[in-house]
């Protein structure tokens, strides 16, 4: 259990003279809090597989330092780094039994018998596995292989963090579900860091307490699952949380004002001083944005389509050359032309500046 | 709808039949008939019965004799060269790269020993092990070792075995290596996670990874040592004495040296009988592995 710290961390897979924008992880520091349940979510290769491996001692940093409860564990390699590891698909040793694929990483270190015992019966209940103890592991349906790894990485009482790698990719989606908040329960009763890969961000915002976003080899933000909702830090994080993502759509912006398409929008916020030259966009969350029947002072925007999620409407619809995704309120008709007006929530517009959040004046 | 019979096809696999009647079963059914004859030469023939075959499993008799003495010497082969080449090329196999350009160099100088012919190998020991001009004997005697591989049992067993491990372990290695290629990282990595010494990856990992290949290699040189000819000919031609004389020698020295050819047809079709059950009993094992039965405690 400890505290876990990155300092200017980096990696290339080209060593370290590599050129800075091809690195797989570019320079990060941030803290991960002991006891902490956290979500490492981006797209396929943008380098959270070698974040979590470079936190593990598989890959050795090419650059930066990383510390735990404050001491420099970087050099260490894995066996002594004190974590655990879960990868994405199930690892058994096909020799064994349930029990001692569990009982392994105890005896390695050299627990106690009584102590392996008592610890295997707590993690094989805690994951149904008891009844299976005394099988074969090679003779298991791929989940209960899954379970078997995950307890693996749970059976260490001491270990500073649990890391996943989307340790549930073999898994059934019904039994995904099951799991997942099996790990959450885990997560409340045996008191551990736990550090969860994936890229599905439903997984991501179920499981974790803190979600960090990574894209293209840096962490974009870091939050809560609302956070990062209401407040992305980066375009990135609109688009790719939520679903439909963030309309993210250029404007000129000044005061309290955004212009689109010549029309103006209010802010809730005001943006006296931006970076001069930076692209401008605003940002906002379908669900903040109405379609309304077209009035005067409403952006108009021409429906393209309607998406019935169940929960809400969506409609697809265009302004000038953007797309856009706005709520249809329930009972609400399409005019036979298609045209629309749409009515913003001005606490929910953010503005980006080459793709990152700008805070407002109040 | 009736099925229409139809038993022309038949006709189609006669070819098939007449080659497979021609190259195998008539040779097969040739030596089944001259195992149960004796001849005096100018192709008389005279009916014996099982004589044959109950002289060879007795050690009383003089065919009896040399068929269990060879046979016994044979296994005796078989099992130290499997002994020795196993366990070496399971070492060989660990110990090679896994990456990098260095693993080619390995391969090719692994796979050459493989590619060269039986009575050439045989060739090679014959002259690298003789006192005289051989640089191995040669070397040895100078160091004060009386090695004499024509002259001493005990110098030919060893000469014959070092020439089989020098031919064959690299073929034990490769299919390891083969095996060892395919366990994933993940594998390698879960057990660093898992504080695991290198020993108990050994153990846990690699070993019951590899044992399909290892059944492979086990089998392959079981035969391949069971039925060995030409190597220990050309090097000690089956001496001294008949000290080396293996069960393919026997056979040899019997059907062609005295031209028994009822003796040696009853020889062959047991030999061959081995042979087929060791086959039998190694395939049975090779395809129960990995499918063990389901365990009595009960259903899921």
């Amino acid at each position: 259990m400890a505290r876990i710290d990155l300092v200017d961390l980096a990696h290339s897979y080209g060593g370290n003279d590599a050129a800075p924008e091809s690195f797989a992880l570019k320079p990060v520091t941030m803290t991960w809090r002991q006891g902490g349940a956290y979500a490492l979510l981006g797209p396929s290769g943008c380098g959270k597989t070698t974040l979590l491996n470079l936190i593990s001692g598989i890959v050795t940093p090419s650059r930066g330092k990383i510390l735990f409860d404050g001491a420099d564990i970087t050099p260490l390699s894995t066996q002594k780094r004190n974590i655990a590891q879960v990868f994405q698909f199930p690892v058994i040793y096909d020799t064994m039994t349930v029990g001692q694929n569990l009982a392994f990483p105890l005896q390695n270190r050299g627990v106690p018998k009584s102590e392996v015992e008592a610890r295997v019966r707590q993690i094989a209940d805690l994951l149904d596995l008891t009844f299976y103890l005394d099988r074969k592991a090679t003779r298991l349906t791929a989940d209960a292989k899954q379970k078997i790894s995950l307890g693996r990485g749970l059976v260490r009482s001491d270990v500073a963090a649990v890391l996943f790698d989307e340790p549930l990719t073999v898994i059934d989606p019904e039994l995904k579900w099951q799991l997942r908040s099996k790990l959450k329960a885990l997560h409340r009763e045996l008191d551990l860091t736990m550090i969860y890969v994936t890229h599905d961000q439903t997984e991501a915002l179920t499981f974790a307490d803190t979600v960090v976003v990574m894209h293209d080899g840096r962490v974009v933000q870091s939050g809560t699952p609302a956070e990062l909702f209401d407040k992305p830090a980066h375009t990135f994080v609109g688009y790719f949380i939520g679903s439909p993502g963030m309309n993210i759509v250029p404007a000129v912006v000044s005061g309290h004002e955004a212009r689109i398409d010549g029309h103006i929008i209010g802010l809730h916020r005001n943006y006296g001083v931006l970076p001069a030259g930076a692209k401008i966009e605003i940002g906002v969350r379908p669900e903040f944005v109405n379609i309304a029947a077209p009035a005067s002072g409403l952006l108009s925007a021409a429906i393209e389509r309607i998406d019935d999620l169940g929960r809400a409407r969506f409609a697809r619809v265009r302004i000038g050359d953007a797309k856009f995704a706005a709520r249809v309120p329930p009972g609400f008709s399409v005019p036979d032309d298609n045209m629309v007006g749409l009515v913003f929530d001005p606490a929910h517009v953010h503005v980006y500046a080459d793709s990152r959040l700008v805070e407002g004046v109040a | 709808m009736d099925k229409i019979v139809n038993q022309k096809a038949w006709f189609l696999v006669l070819p098939v039949f007449a080659v497979v009647a021609f190259s195998a079963i008539l040779p097969l059914m040739t030596v089944v008939n001259y195992s149960m004859q004796d001849t005096f030469g100018n192709n008389q023939f005279f009916w014996n019965g099982v004589g044959w075959f109950k002289e060879l499993l007795d050690p009383s008799t003089d065919l009896g004799g040399r068929f269990l003495a060879s046979l016994g010497r044979n296994l005796l082969f078989s099992a130290i060269i499997l002994a020795i080449e196993v366990p070496l090329g399971i070492v060989v196999a660990l110990s090679m790269p896994r990456e990098g350009w260095t693993v080619a160099v390995c391969l090719v100088i692994l796979a050459l020993p493989l590619l060269i012919p039986w009575n050439v190998v045989g060739t090679i020991w014959q002259i690298f092990g003789r006192p005289d001009i051989g640089l191995l004997g040669y070397t040895l005697n100078s160091l004060g070792f009386d090695y004499n591989y024509v002259s001493n049992e005990f110098d030919a067993w060893a000469t014959v075995i070092v020439m089989d491990v020098w031919h064959w372990t690299s073929l034990v290695a490769l299919l390891c290596y083969a095996g060892l290629k395919s366990i994933p990282d993940a594998y390698y990595q879960a057990a660093q996670i898992d504080g695991a010494s290198r020993w108990a990856v050994f153990k846990a990992i690699q070993l019951p990874k590899m044992n399909r290949v290892l059944l492979i290699a086990v089998l392959l040189r079981f035969m391949d040592s069971f039925m060995i000819y030409t190597e220990p000919f050309v090097v000690t031609g089956g001496g001294p004495g008949n000290s080396t004389t293996f069960v393919s020698i026997e056979l040899v020295k019997i059907a062609l040296g005295q031209f028994d050819l009822g003796k040696a047809a009853a020889l062959s079709l047991v030999y061959n009988l081995i042979i087929l059950i060791v086959c039998w009993v190694f395939y049975t094992v090779m395809t129960n592995v990995g499918t063990e039965r389901p365990q009595k405690k009960g259903a899921a």
